[in-house]
């Protein structure tokens, strides 16, 4: 068990490291010079200043410094959780902004893809049993999984926003409104989250209900189900133990689902400028603020990783096999 | 009279038509009794062992009836059939290996297993019988995956006995292990059925070998018929049936596995059983076919206990 767990903890954390210097390198060799487009913006025509300007920017950033005292810099201020500052919103340390749109990312992501995971595998387990069910939870199923998530939202903009104009379709809170714990202002959140979460739970609804159904049909043919069967056991009892092992693989798919749903709540927070991590990667992207970039990144990769982690603990937690092979079997 | 089968007909419900695996069968077996059930591959031989616990969804009772200790089993009714099942019919399936919950612990299966059917289970009972197939009682605390191919045989077969029925179908229980192993699961076959855990038994195998060693009498089947039935020892010294000579002969000495090779050793092969032609099913491979044999042999008693559907027997 130790060692199953040490085995993946060194995978992660070859993962992260990984991840670390790509993100590292990447704004570093992207096209366009952020100290330039920086002083350019503050639209100073001195010569003499504009040079000031870019030895103080460039100092402040650590660009004089050599490639590896950079990276090694990075690695530093990063186990300090410090990512540097923020171009876009200077001098914002990027820490701060990441910080600010966390809990829009989260509070967008676990709902939905928790909700979409448990309504899937529970609708996908009922269609298994019951034809009618089955006739229906099969095409909308498919439907859903082969949307793409950009038209979905879209589709959900337009219809429930734009034509019947029963949720908005931008922002996470009305501009009119300044954040704060009262009534009026959490109803506002909410009214404003629901067509981004509604998008994201909706596209990720079918996959999990179609793979459901199938497994559950697949453990209810297989050999200890007939044999159960033939020794007279009830239905619920054989029920039981094929929705316990196809609720297994679910987990797994989870997993290795989690970099595609991560995608899918960035894309969705575009296309509802819902002030989340795929919102500033996107401002990230259009300032050329590559501190904040590569923090949103690291973020990001950071949570995939834990979440994975997570998923793998619970894993070895509700498959007794996995557990029984790394005891080792007995002949 | 333990079982009596009676013209039963059990077919396979399939695109193309009905496949009559099952044709008119009646035979009997006596209390204690071990009836082993031999014949190729197809001939039938699961779909006996099944039409007398569970019939699949694709089988279709046609007809005939069978009758365990006096009592209609109702086996076309799944719903009312479910009383007999594991009270009074049991199954160890040709599967034994998969049969068993990966996910779920033995001893708490077998506790599911049988709170679900309305018995308590008896802790040292169950303890006694894992002993007597030489299985530890720690066995109860690992899951299927940590036991041998073996051992989780010798399970199944203490889990399908655990309420004494009357009847007890073991379907290839020996196919999948190698010799001295299938020896060791024919003696404690044999020891349940003498200690009384079941009253009779029908031992279902290709190898004709085996089963006259473990077996009290054999019954031979050729596609969805019965062709011979008769006590092992004159089965294996005296057989009438052209399809059952050709089975021995082709033994090269009894008690040694060669019956898988040799069985497919018969020129030919059987016919279809989705349209199977008139008369003997047996014509078009049989050396000694003749004119009478467009008609098809009724089952006849040619000594006591001795059935042969043959004209020429
Ligand atoms: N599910 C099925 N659908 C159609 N035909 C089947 C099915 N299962 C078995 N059969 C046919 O029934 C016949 C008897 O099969 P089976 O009882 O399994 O033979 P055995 O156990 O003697 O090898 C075979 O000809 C086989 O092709
Ligand atoms: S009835 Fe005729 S064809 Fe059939 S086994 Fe006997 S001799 Fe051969
Ligand atoms: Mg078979």
């Amino acid at each position: 068990m130790r060692q199953y767990f040490g085995r993946k903890l060194l995978v992660y954390g070859l993962t992260f490291f990984v991840a670390v210097t790509i993100n590292w390198m990447v704004p570093r060799f992207m096209p366009g010079d952020p100290v330039s487009s920086m002083v350019a913006r503050a639209g100073v025509s001195n010569p003499g200043a504009v040079e000031t300007m870019r030895a103080y920017y460039t100092g402040l950033f650590g660009f004089d410094q050599p490639l590896w005292k950079q990276y090694a810099n990075f690695w530093g201020a990063l186990l300090q959780g410090d990512f540097g500052i923020s171009i876009w919103v200077f001098p914002t340390p990027v820490s701060e902004v990441i910080m600010g749109a966390v809990p829009y990312t989260l509070g967008l992501m676990v709902p939905s893809v928790l909700l979409s995971w448990v309504v899937g595998n529970w609708a996908g387990a009922l269609a298994a049993r019951r034809r009618l069910l089955d006739n229906t939870v099969l095409p909308v199923g498919y439907v859903l999984t082969a949307m793409p998530y950009m038209w979905l939202a879209v589709l959900l903009a337009w219809g429930l926003g734009v034509v019947a104009g029963v949720f908005p379709v931008a922002g996470g809170y009305s501009f009119s409104l300044q954040p704060s714990l009262s009534w009026e202002f959490v109803a506002d959140l909410l009214h404003h989250w629901v067509l981004p979460f509604l998008s994201l739970f909706l596209v990720a609804l079918g996959g999990w209900a179609i793979g459901m159904r199938n497994m559950i049909i697949y453990e209810l043919e297989s050999d200890y189900s007939t044999y159960l069967s033939a020794l007279g056991a009830p239905q619920r009892l054989i029920r039981r133990y094929a929705f316990r092992n196809a609720v297994l693989p679910q987990i797994t798919g989870l997993a290795l689902q989690l970099g595609v749903l991560v995608a899918g709540a960035l894309v969705t927070e575009i296309v509802f400028s819902y002030p989340g991590l795929g919102s500033l990667i996107l401002k990230a992207i259009q300032n050329q603020d590559f501190f904040l970039l590569q923090g949103t990144f690291m973020f990001i990769v950071l949570g995939v990783l834990i979440a994975n982690f997570i998923i793998d603990i619970v894993y070895v937690v509700v498959d007794p096999r996995t557990r029984a092979g790394m005891a080792g079997a007995q002949a | 009279m333990s079982l009596r089968v009676s013209e039963l007909r059990v077919y396979y419900r399939t695109l193309k038509g009905d496949v009559k695996a099952l044709d008119d069968v009646s035979f009997t077996m006596r209390d204690g009794e071990i009836l082993g059930l031999a014949g190729e591959s197809g001939c039938g031989k699961t779909t006996l062992g099944k039409s007398l616990i569970r019939l699949d969804g694709r089988m279709r009772h046609v007809g005939g009836t069978v009758e365990l200790d006096g009592r209609e089993l109702p086996i076309g009714d799944d719903r009312r059939m479910n009383a007999f099942r594991f009270h009074e019919v049991s199954l160890i399936p040709q599967y034994s290996m998969s049969a068993m919950n990966p996910t779920r612990k033995i001893g708490k299966m077998v506790g599911e297993l049988l709170r679900s059917r309305g018995v308590a289970l008896d802790r040292a009972e169950l303890e006694s019988r894992l002993e007597l197939v030489e299985l530890p009682r720690t066995v109860l605390d690992n899951y299927p995956i940590e036991l041998s191919g073996g051992m989780k045989q010798r399970m199944v077969m203490v889990i399908s006995t655990l309420l004494n029925p009357s009847l007890l179908i073991a379907d290839e229980v020996t196919s999948a292990l190698d010799v001295s192993t299938q020896k060791a699961v024919a003696k404690a076959l044999i020891g349940f059925r003498d200690a009384g855990f079941v009253k009779s038994m029908i031992f279902v195998t290709h190898d004709l070998a085996l089963t006259s060693h473990i077996a009290d009498t054999v019954m031979v089947m050729y596609a969805g018929k019965l062709a011979e039935k008769a006590p092992s020892a004159a089965m294996v010294t005296a057989p009438r049936h052209p399809y059952t000579r050709l089975l021995i002969n082709s033994l090269p000495e009894v008690g040694v596995r060669h019956a898988d090779k040799k069985l497919s050793g018969i020129a030919g092969s059987p016919p279809s059983l989705l349209d199977p032609p008139a008369g003997c099913r047996f014509r078009a491979r049989c050396p000694v076919a003749g004119d009478e044999c467009a008609q098809e042999p009724p089952v006849a008693e040619v000594e006591p206990g001795h059935f042969v559907a043959c004209w020429k027997a």
